[in-house]
């Protein structure tokens, strides 16, 4: 396989990572590199192998529906960057 | 209109805030209407470190539906991230469920249309599946820049998905409603759609009747009122027949419905689509709901709004649209039901013409929910027993109801003597009556003879006025043509 | 304090009892050698000050916790635990100057039995890597050669060890990231079963190999702080409701003579004919199994078969659920934004692209592509079903085995900038990876040197919740062997 730049920098508009065109061929070439080592995932005969998503395989536990948690917003409001009356602040949000 | 030639295929999505007290995955308060950020934990922020927890109110909310619809629970259900930027998605993806939802199957009977073009139809369900709200971006302007309040980040959803077997607007909204109907019937949304808490998207398409395979479909997002969901449906429908009729194609596209200017418009192509990136989420592991606990649910359950019309049709002799209408609302049904046990199972047809008619006339009018009537289940009862053993004429009814209306508390026959409200049934009386209202009505009179029926309309509301509405019409009549006749 | 050597938790224990010490000159005395070193190892990104030293010390004073089993131990927590008394970064310049409103659970839980934190320890960024090469606060040193790194992620925890200034610190380990520095260090650490430990306040990178880990001198101060931090959590669903053993009375409970007689080790051949294993790490573990044998286990061949395929599996899964980890950092909320925040999708990409370091940023790549339509199936998928084949050839060969003795790395501590291309790094996982895919406990212990001084470690691995034996065995390893208490120039003072 071989990573384009415009692949990258589609995979990265995706994850929303900036890239200058320099940046996006050097990654090209370090994801062409890990990709064949990840490939040699391919050859592995897996038919009817149940994928395992959590090593320990339990079950989810369930919480009671009670209010534990008080008012957290000036606490928040402190960690962001741009806040203004208890909002968030974010350049325009274009779409509904 | 081309209508005749193309067939609408309407399948709903359908958000639906479950009535928890606290979010899906967190211990902040999920109630409507307060104040921006004040309802929102370090989980629901997505602060570094945080992981989710489940509430098992919100499970039971979807067991609950998955037995009202008769769908099958999901023995084990799997939650996955749906990955996307959008500011009002504090951790980048939105904790749903993708592969195994926790409902998957069931049907809905709805009832479509009035009178003689009534007609039922079942329509089948997909899937419903557990996940987390959004939180809201606030347009008004912050130097050019937007508001994000989390408050509703992580209020729990049952997002409940249709088949596309709905073919106009009105068999959408009927569905809808009917749906409206039961999550409210069963607890599990207060299905408030203003504040947001049943919010509808429709996936639309049309087709040349006869095809067999769908055309390409358009969703119309966030319909929050079912007077805008029949509109947009509608447009979209008639826009999507223009568009094949002037022989172009539709393109696959999620549009916005446009109150104002009753129009749908593009938000985004099929190329713009997302990317969403499904996987299960490793923080939150297999949800296991034991056949014990459906059974707990199952028998919790309150009797089922197609299972109580079904009774009140057959039972109480009900006709299928008064059944329907009763069984629309639980609070309702729950006053009816309380009413004909009150005044007794051959009292129900009556109970029910006062309860919609004028009752719900009444609230209607006053925008006012059955929750807040003035009148009880017993009053409505002890009216509809003295209007029908004679005791009051349906205006003397009206008065009574009037009164409790206008907060009187006193009971029924205490208020029929103090308003003197008895039906006047004496026979001597009523006949002095009808002789003076025959005298001074002299031209009435003439006009009766000559052969025109409706003059004695006339001399009937004169006795009636004189009796001060008290006595018995159907009485007054009679003695008005024998007098006339003799 | 006037050692001449660093002191273990047990010793300090004593010494505090014993009223030769007080948790305040130790905690001073840490203070200061941390910053003594900080310019030589790096190994920190804060450093407690005087207010805040004093006010934990002062609530400890006050406390329950004065009696804690941990009371007055000097500890470091790795960067990637939230603190409220301290900055937590991460490593990253998304977090810089980042103060969490909590404690992680393992925090709180040291906290509250009497440990006293000095300081956040370095990383690579939010863990991701094998030397602790890739960190927005510069590279970590290895105190045994301090042009050498000291194995990643944790590598700030493990230096910190090494070189004296704490007796133990917090690290966590998601494909290795606790074991293989300890290895290149020369410290013990301790991965435990997933779940064990709560992940509560551990900055995800990949949540289903995630686990907090711990380094110390020895195997017995692994087992006092495994017991203050394992067990049941509410606030982390995949958090295990085990019962915790008591590890010290498993580590009391061995024979003095022949320990170990009974227990069988199993020996993975396909480990040690592997490309690439340096022959001095080969016979020093070849030496550990020998030294184990001699301590009364039966040594026995095991077969992984599928262990060629733990690193692409690794590489697949966990930089996928990183790339959906690390969605939350986008400058709404916390951490570092951009200046250049015209419109809404500049804002995203620029603080995204400014805020994270190279590594993370290709990690984040990869697993967005694995993820992506049209991928899922080839690559996550897959590695998910590669997963459980591996996880079931641990479990055949728990069925011959009561433990698996490993190498912890194939070399020893490579040169800071030596390895350039990020697959030669991968590969250095080669041996860990194994039990996080599988989410076994496992342990690093030093069990000798190369040519050139560094050390080298030997590993242990156990079936799910068998910490209890993995501590044991390496506890009667070290009352028998001195590589453990071997230090590092710059600990001798």
């Amino acid at each position: 396989m071989a990573f384009t730049t415009e692949a990258i920098h589609r995979l990265a508009a995706l994850a929303r990572l900036a890239l200058t065109d320099a940046e996006a061929e050097q990654m090209a070439h370090e994801l062409d590199g890990v990709f064949a080592l990840l490939d040699r995932l391919q050859a592995a005969p897996t038919d009817g192998v149940e994928p395992l998503a959590h090593p320990l395989e339990l079950t989810q536990r369930l919480r009671d529906d009670a209010v534990t948690e008080p008012d957290r917003r000036d606490a928040l409001m402190a960690l962001a960057p741009l806040a203004e009356n208890g909002l968030y602040l974010v350049p325009k949000v274009i779409e509904s | 209109m081309h209508s005749k030639r193309y067939e609408a295929v309407i399948g709903l999505e359908i958000h639906t805030q479950l009535t928890t007290r606290s979010k899906i995955f967190s211990g902040a308060a999920t109630a409507f209407g307060a104040e921006p950020n004040r309802q929102v934990s370090w989980v629901d922020a997505a602060l570094p470190g945080t992981l989710p927890v489940l509430n098992r109110e919100a499970v039971a909310c979807a067991i609950r539906f998955g037995l009202a619809v008769h769908g099958t629970i999901a023995p084990c259900s799997v939650f996955a991230r749906k990955n996307y930027f959008y500011p009002d998605l504090p951790k980048g993806y939105q904790i749903s469920q993708y592969e195994r939802p926790v409902v998957s199957g069931g049907a809905l009977t709805i009832r479509v249309g009035d009178g003689a073009n009534a007609y039922q139809k079942t329509v089948h369900l997909t899937r419903a599946h557990l996940e987390e709200d959004a939180g809201k971006s606030l347009h008004e302007d912050f130097h050019g820049m937007s508001g994000i309040d989390l408050n509703r980040a992580g209020t729990p959803l049952l997002e409940i998905v249709s088949e596309p077997e709905l073919h106009s607007a009105a068999e959408a909204v009927a569905y809808a409603k009917a749906l409206h109907a039961l999550v409210r019937w069963i607890g599990i949304c207060d299905g408030n759609l203003q504040e947001g808490s049943f919010r509808v998207d429709a996936n639309v398409s049309v087709r040349p009747r006869g095809a067999t395979t769908l055309g390409t479909r358009r969703e119309i997002k966030n319909l929050n009122s079912f007077r805008f969901l029949h509109q947009a449906i509608e447009y979209e429908i008639a826009w999507q027949i223009d568009q094949l009729e002037s022989g172009r194609a539709i393109e696959q596209a999620t549009v916005l419905f446009d109150p104002t200017k009753g129009e749908t418009r593009v938000m985004r192509t099929k190329e713009e689509a997302h990317d969403y990136r499904y996987f299960p989420d490793p923080d939150l592991l297999p949800l296991v709901i034991p056949a014990e606990w459906i059974a707990r649910e199952r028998a919790a359950l309150p009797e089922l709004p197609q299972a109580l019309a079904e009774r009140f049709e057959a039972s109480y002799g009900l006709s299928a649209h008064d059944a329907a209408l009763i069984v629309s609302d639980k609070a309702l049904a729950d006053f009816f039901v309380a009413t004909v046990e009150a005044a007794g199972v051959a009292l129900a047809k009556p109970c029910a013409n006062w309860l919609l008619v004028e009752v719900l006339g009444r609230l209607n009018k006053e925008e006012r929910t059955i929750e807040s009537a003035p009148v009880t289940p017993h009053q409505l009862a002890a009216l509809v027993a003295r209007v029908s053993d004679g005791t009051l004429s349906s205006t003397g009814g009206k008065q009574l109801l009037a009164a409790w209306w206008a907060g009187d508390t006193r009971s029924a026959d205490e208020l029929i003597d103090a308003l003197a409200l008895r039906q006047v049934n004496d026979t001597a009386l009523l006949e002095q009556l009808v002789t003076e209202a025959i005298a001074a009505n002299p031209k009435s009179v003439a006009e009766y003879r000559a052969g025109k029926e409706k003059a004695l309309n006339a001399i009937v509301g004169a006795v009636m006025k004189a009796s001060k509405g008290k006595a018995n019409p159907q009485q007054v009549t009679e003695l008005i043509r024998r007098a006339l006749a003799s | 304090m006037n050692a001449q050597h660093p002191l273990t938790i047990s010793q300090l224990r004593r010494a505090f009892a014993e009223g030769k010490t007080t948790p305040e000159a130790v905690a001073r005395a840490a203070c200061e050698r941390a910053h003594a070193l900080q310019p030589t190892l790096n190994a920190f990104i804060t450093i407690a000050d005087d207010a805040t030293l004093a006010a934990r010390l002062t609530e400890l004073a006050g406390a329950s916790q004065a009696s804690g089993p941990l009371a007055g131990i000097p500890i470091a927590h790795k960067d990637l635990f939230c603190t409220t008394e301290f900055p937590t970064t991460a490593a990253s310049k998304m977090l810089d100057g980042y103060r969490s409103p909590f404690d992680a659970t393992v925090v709180a839980r040291l906290k509250a039995a009497g440990a006293v934190t000095i300081g956040k320890t370095n990383l690579d960024e939010f863990a991701m890597g094998s030397a602790n090469a890739h960190s927005h606060f510069g590279p970590c040193r290895n105190p045994w050669a301090t042009d050498r790194i000291p194995g990643g992620s944790s590598g700030g925890s493990a230096a910190a060890v090494a070189a004296g200034i704490v007796p133990a610190a917090t690290g966590t380990d998601t494909g290795g990231s606790v074991r293989q520095p300890a290895a290149h260090c020369g410290v013990t650490g301790l991965k435990p079963t997933y779940g064990l430990v709560s992940r509560w306040g551990m900055i995800a990178y990949a949540s289903s190999f995630d686990q907090a880990g711990i380094f110390a001198r020895t195997a017995e101060d692994c087992a006092l702080l495994l017991q203050a931090i394992a067990g049941f959590d509410p606030l982390d669903s995949t958090s295990a409701a085990v019962d915790v053993p008591d590890y010290a009375a498993a580590l009391a409970a061995l024979a003095t003579e022949r320990p170990l007689s009974g227990w069988r080790i199993g020996v993975a051949q396909a480990f040690l004919a592997a490309d690439g294993l340096q022959p001095a790490v080969r016979d020093a573990v070849l030496a550990a199994a020998r030294c184990y044998e001699q301590l009364g286990a039966t040594l026995v061949d095991v077969d992984l078969p599928r262990a060629e395929l733990a690193i692409p599996a690794y590489y697949v899964l966990a930089p996928a659920e990183a790339s959906s980890n690390l969605a939350r950092y986008d400058g709404v909320r916390y951490g570092y934004r951009t200046a250049h925040d015209d419109d809404l999708f500049a804002m995203y990409s620029r603080t995204r692209a400014e805020g994270f370091g190279w590594e993370v940023k290709r990690r984040i790549l990869m697993g967005t592509y694995v993820l992506s339509a049209g991928y899922y199936d080839a690559y996550y998928r897959k590695a998910q079903q590669v997963r459980r084949l591996i996880s079931d050839d641990y479990c055949n060969a728990f069925a011959v085995c009561d433990l698996i003795l490993a190498p912890v790395t194939p070399t020893t501590a490579w040169r800071i900038g030596e390895k350039s291309d990020p697959v030669e790094e991968y590969l250095a996982d080669v041996f860990t990876i194994g039990a996080n895919l599988a989410g076994l406990p496992a342990i690093a212990h030093p069990c000798g040197f190369d040519g050139a001084g560094l050390p080298i470690g030997a590993q242990l691995i156990a079936p799910h919740f068998g910490e209890a034996k993995l501590l044991a065995a390496v506890h009667a390893y070290q009352n028998a062997t001195d590589w453990h208490r071997a230090v590092p120039p710059v600990a001798a003072w």
